[in-house]
């Protein structure tokens, strides 16, 4: 009987380092380091003293923006949907009514703001409005000063505002300031 | 029945070491991932909102997350929205020792950059964040965040409604 020597060949193991680097890249590539990202809001340092009756503030540079708590907005006395209110914003700041702001390009109504430092954008909301909704009215009125920049910023420099350096940013910032006002909300029904 | 025993000598052959360390490699990389540092459990639901003008909130250790939204367990909970600090429900009222609270923790000179996100879920009424607003006022803690996830367009967030 002839004697056969069988030894097992080794396993080949030089693409286990293949293997290992896949799973690596695999779980590199499918875990997402939580990014925090939100609507950045500034609030107004407490008073217990009500505020001065007498607000100088002309009524013609304040848009008001109502959302009820059946998430219906009111925007100036008329009824709009959540897609136009980012244009209407706009026309607003944009308005220059007294023509000091020379780069605006609105259509100079009388009856809207006077230019874009006096523009305040007033939100009120009922204590029944859905927070989602909440954030889509801060989102579009936010979402309108940045196009009014951005536009700018194309006119001015030829180029988007987020990709100008931080003196040219300040002065359309300067142009186009945000004044946003979160008011307290009613509670009508909740 | 005859029992021949051949005299073999097929010793089995030492198994291989070289693929070693890259299994302790592999492990090392699984582990390093998929630990995150300390994070809250979370007690409440929550479904963030959808945005467009959000801006990253890129210092971690100066921000201060409040989670608001219905609690996962109802029975023990209730089914109204609450709000949660670190690990724990609380009331309205604890929010301004909590805030102040944690801002002790961040040195002084970056005290001014102190931010307080509000991951709230998107079915908590406005009452309730407003009466965190106001407790956040009289906390000074004016620089707040409302924490969203990213939307592809803003025509996404007027099909929704």
């Amino acid at each position: 009987m002839g004697r056969k020597k069988r030894s097992t060949p080794e396993i080949n193991a030089g693409s286990m380092a293949d293997i290992a680097f896949l799973l690596l890249i695999f779980f590199l590539v499918t875990t997402t380091m939580d990014v925090d990202k939100g609507l950045m809001v500034k609030l107004a340092p407490w008073t217990d003293e009500p505020p001065p009756e007498d607000n100088k503030i002309k009524e013609k540079n304040i848009f008001v923006v109502l959302v009820n708590s059946n998430d219906q907005l009111l925007v100036e006395d008329d009824y709009l949907s959540i897609d136009q209110l980012r244009g209407s914003a706009k026309d607003f700041i944009n308005n220059n009514g007294d023509g000091t702001c020379a780069e605006c390009n609105g259509l100079r109504s009388p009856v809207s703001s006077d230019n874009p430092q006096k523009a305040i954008i007033s939100l009120q909301n009922d204590r029944g409005t859905s927070y989602q909704m909440f954030v889509k009215v801060r989102n579009e009125i936010l979402g309108a000063y940045s196009e009014l920049r951005n536009e700018l910023s194309e006119r001015k420099y030829g180029r988007s505002f987020p990709t100008l350096n931080e003196e040219d940013r300040s002065v359309i910032v300067g142009i186009y300031p945000q004044f946003i006002s979160e008011a307290e909300p009613v509670s009508v029904g909740e | 029945m005859a029992l021949i025993r051949k005299k073999k000598s097929k010793e089995t052959p030492p198994v291989s070491t070289a693929s070693l360390p890259d299994i302790v490699f592999m492990l090392l990389f699984f582990f390093m991932v998929t630990t995150t540092m300390r994070e809250v459990t979370l007690l409440v639901r929550l479904k963030k909102p959808k945005a467009t003008e959000m801006q990253k909130l890129d210092r971690k250790d100066l921000t201060t997350y409040i989670y608001m939204g219905s609690p996962k367990n109802p029975e023990t909970y209730g089914s109204e929205p609450r709000i949660q600090l670190d690990d724990q429900l609380g009331n309205i009222g604890d929010i301004q020792s909590f805030v102040i609270l944690k801002r002790e923790e961040i040195n002084e000179a970056e005290r001014p950059k102190f931010t307080v996100s509000i991951k709230a879920d998107i079915d908590v009424k406005m009452g309730l964040i407003s009466d965190l607003k106001q407790e956040l006022r009289k906390a000074q803690a004016l620089k707040i965040s409302y924490s969203t996830n990213p939307a592809a367009s803003p025509e996404e967030l007027y099909k929704t409604y």
